[in-house]
C-alpha cells in the first residue's frame, strides 16, 4: 500500500498550494489508486489540503469525486470490492495502516452525504446519536447544551427549537441537510467532508449552506465537491479539478478559475465543456 | 380516465371480494356453531372444562394452550430469526450468504408432519431428560411442576420456535436489506461500530421487523400438526411447561370425526370460530402497533412539545 513517493504528475499544481502555507498539511494524499472491483475509478490521485481552508472539488458527474472525498474518512471500507491503493496521510498519520481505529477516524474526519440521510428520530435524537454512541457527554445538560450549541452552528436551531422532539423526517430538505450538518458538528471533527451539501436546496438554503461553510472554516478543515462552479468559486480556497478519475489541476480557486494551466480546466470552468 | 377508472373498478373489486371471504367465513362459523353458542354464551370462552361425555364444553384451556404455546416460541424464535437475519445481511461473508438463504427457505418448506415426527423421537425424549435432571428446587416452581412425560407445553413451544424461525427471518431479512445504505452510513460517519451501524438499521427497520414477528406469531397461533403431535393433548390450563396441554388447531384436528351429537360439532365450530377472532384480533393489534409506530416517526405535534424536556 505504501509507494514511495517518486515522479508526481501533479507536482507543479500540488505546489501552487503549498507555497502559501508555512502549516504542515491536514490532509496529504499520494498516488491514490482506487478500484470498485476490477473498475478503476482514480488515477495516481496526489494533493495536499490545508488546515482551516475550504477544498473544493469540481468536476463532471462520474469523474470519482465522492469515491476521493469517501476514501479520506475510509467511508468505502463498507462498499464490498472497493480496493485503495497508495497513501492518505491525516495529521501526518496514515490512515490505512492496519493499527488505525477507524472510528475514531471518522470521529475526526466527519462528513455530510450528498443526499441527507437524517435517521428516523427527532431533531434532537439526531443530533445526540453521536455524542451518545461515542459517549461524548456526561449530564443531560451537557447534552443539551452541545446539541443546541451543534443547531445554531448549523444555522437551524431557530427553526427548530420549539419542536426539538418532532421527527427529524417532518422537516423540509434544506432543514434535513443542515440537520445533518449539525449531526456530523456535534461530535466536533477536525475535518468536514461535505458531499455537495446544496446540490437539491432552493438558493436561499444554498445560500444559508454558503454563509455556514464561510463560518465553519476558522473551526475546521473543509473539503466541499460541488458542481456548482460559482459556489466553488465562493466558498473555496483551493479547487481540485477531477476529470475521469484524474486530478487535472489543483490550485488556487482564483487561478483555477481566472487562469488555469490546463486547457481542460479552462474548458469546464467555462462551461465549454463536451 | 375511463381505464383508470376501470383499473379502479377492477381492484376495487378484488379488494371487495377479500373483505367478502373474510365475512362469510365468520358467517358460516358463527351458523354452524349455532347451538353450542346459544347454549354457553360468552362463557364459553372462559369455562375450563372441556367434557364431551357430560356434554360440557367451554374453550379456556385451548384458547389458553394456543396462546400460552405461540407467546413462549415467540420469545425463543424472534432474537434467534433477526439474530440470522442480521447475520445473513450484514455479517456473513458473501459465499456464506446464498446457501444460508438457501437453508432457511427449506426449513420453512419442511411439512408440519415431518417436524412433528421430529419432536417425538428427538425432542420429546430431551425435553424429558431434561425434567429428570431438574434440581428439586426448580421442580417445586409452578413452572416446572409435573411428571416427566416429554410431551408438553415445552416440546410444543420448542417446535413452534423451529418453525416459526425461518418465517421471521426470511421476512426480517428483506426489510434489512431494504434498509438504506444511507443510514448505515450516517451512522458510521459519526462514529458508529459495525454493532451500532446494524442497530441502527434494525431501528431504521423496525416497523418492518415488528411485521416479520407478527406474521411468525400468526403462523405460531395456527400451526396445528407437529404441535398436535407434541403437546400432549390434554385440555388444561397451566403455568407448567412440562404439563401435557392442548391448542384450539390440535383439538379441531383431534375431535372433529369423533363429535358425535351436534352441540360436541357445534362446540368444536365454535372453538374454530374462536381461533378465527383471536387470529384477527393479533393481526388488527400488530397493524394498530405498525400505524403507530410509523406515525410516530413522521408527525409533527402542532402544540409545541416542551423544549428539550424528557430524552431517553
Ligand atoms: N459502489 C460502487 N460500485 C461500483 N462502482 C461505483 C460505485 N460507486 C461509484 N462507482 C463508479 O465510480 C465512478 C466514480 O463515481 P463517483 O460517485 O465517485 O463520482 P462523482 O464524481 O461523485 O459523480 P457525481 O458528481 O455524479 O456524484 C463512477 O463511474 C461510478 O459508476
Ligand atoms: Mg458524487
Amino acid at each position: 500500500m505504501l509507494l514511495t513517493a517518486t515522479l508526481s504528475p501533479t507536482v507543479s499544481v500540488a505546489a501552487d498550494a503549498k507555497a502559501t502555507h508555512a502549516e504542515p498539511p491536514k490532509i496529504d494524499v499520494s498516488h491514490v489508486n482506487f478500484y470498485y472491483g476490477a473498475h478503476r475509478v482514480l488515477h495516481d490521485i496526489s494533493l495536499q489540503i490545508q488546515p482551516n481552508q475550504v477544498t473544493a472539488f469540481i468536476g463532471p458527474s462520474g469523474c470519482g469525486k465522492s469515491t476521493f472525498l469517501r476514501s479520506l474518512n475510509r467511508m468505502n471500507d463498507i462498499v464490498p470490492g472497493a480496493r485503495v491503493e497508495g497513501r492518505v496521510l491525516v495529521d501526518g498519520a496514515d490512515i490505512y495502516a492496519p493499527s488505525v481505529d477507524v472510528v475514531a477516524l471518522r470521529r475526526k474526519v466527519g462528513m455530510v452525504f450528498q443526499k441527507s440521510n437524517p435517521f428516523p428520530k427527532s431533531i434532537f435524537e439526531n443530533v445526540a446519536y453521536g455524542l451518545r454512541i461515542n459517549r461524548m457527554t456526561g449530564s443531560k445538560d451537557e447534552l443539551r447544551g452541545r446539541v443546541e450549541a451543534s443547531l445554531k452552528s448549523a444555522a437551524l436551531w431557530d427553526e427548530v427549537k420549539d419542536r426539538l422532539h418532532a421527527s427529524a423526517l417532518a422537516l423540509s430538505g434544506g432543514q434535513q441537510q443542515r440537520l445533518c450538518i449539525a449531526r456530523a458538528l456535534a461530535i466536533e471533527p477536525e475535518i468536514l467532508l461535505m458531499d455537495e451539501p446544496a446540490s437539491a436546496l432552493d438558493p436561499i438554503a444554498t445560500q444559508r449552506i454558503e454563509e455556514l461553510i464561510y463560518q465553519l472554516k476558522s473551526r475546521y478543515t473543509i473539503v466541499i465537491v460541488t458542481h456548482n462552479m460559482q459556489q466553488a468559486a465562493r466558498v473555496s480556497d483551493t479547487t481540485a479539478f477531477f476529470w475521469l478519475g484524474k486530478l487535472v489541476e489543483y490550485g488556487r480557486t482564483d487561478r483555477i478559475f481566472t487562469a488555469p494551466t490546463e486547457k481542460l480546466t479552462e474548458d469546464y470552468v467555462t462551461g465549454r465543456f463536451g | 380516465m375511463r381505464k383508470d377508472l376501470g383499473f379502479r373498478l377492477g381492484t376495487g373489486v378484488f379488494g371487495l371480494f377479500l373483505i367478502l371471504i373474510v365475512a362469510a367465513i365468520g358467517f358460516e362459523l358463527t351458523r354452524q356453531s349455532m347451538l353450542s353458542i346459544q347454549k354457553f354464551g360468552l362463557a364459553f370462552w372462559t369455562n375450563a372444562t372441556w367434557d364431551p361425555v357430560a356434554g360440557e364444553f367451554g374453550a379456556l384451556p385451548f384458547i389458553w394452550g394456543t396462546l400460552y404455546s405461540s407467546v413462549l416460541a415467540l420469545l425463543i424464535a424472534t432474537p434467534i430469526a433477526i439474530g440470522i437475519a442480521v447475520f445473513i445481511t450484514e455479517l456473513c461473508p458473501q459465499v456464506l450468504r446464498q446457501p444460508l438463504v438457501f437453508l432457511t427457505e427449506l426449513l420453512a418448506a419442511i411439512p408440519s408432519i415431518v417436524y412433528g415426527l421430529w419432536g417425538i423421537f428427538v425432542l420429546v425424549p430431551i425435553v424429558r431428560a431434561l425434567q429428570v435432571a431438574l434440581p428439586d428446587a426448580l421442580r417445586g416452581l409452578p413452572l416446572f411442576s409435573g411428571p416427566p412425560l416429554g410431551v408438553g407445553m415445552l416440546s410444543a413451544t420448542l417446535i413452534l420456535a423451529v418453525m416459526v424461525v425461518p418465517f421471521t427471518s426470511s421476512v426480517a431479512r428483506e426489510v434489512l436489506k431494504s434498509v438504506p445504505v444511507a443510514q448505515r452510513e450516517a451512522a458510521y460517519a459519526l462514529g458508529a461500530t459495525r454493532f451500532e451501524a446494524i442497530s441502527a438499521a434494525l431501528f431504521y427497520a423496525r416497523t418492518g421487523i415488528v411485521g416479520a414477528v407478527m406474521l411468525g406469531f400468526g403462523r405460531a397461533l395456527g400451526e396445528t400438526m407437529a404441535v398436535t403431535m407434541v403437546i400432549g393433548n390434554n385440555p388444561q390450563v397451566s403455568a407448567s411447561l412440562f404439563a401435557p396441554q392442548y391448542t384450539m388447531a390440535a383439538v379441531l384436528a383431534n375431535e372433529f370425526t369423533e363429535a358425535a351429537d351436534e352441540l360436541y360439532l357445534h362446540a368444536l365450530i365454535e372453538i374454530g370460530l374462536v381461533l378465527f377472532i383471536i387470529t384477527l384480533i393479533v393481526n388488527s393489534l400488530s397493524r394498530v402497533l405498525i400505524w403507530s409506530m410509523s406515525r410516530s416517526a413522521k408527525a409533527v405535534p402542532s402544540t409545541a412539545v416542551q423544549p428539550v424536556a424528557a430524552e431517553a
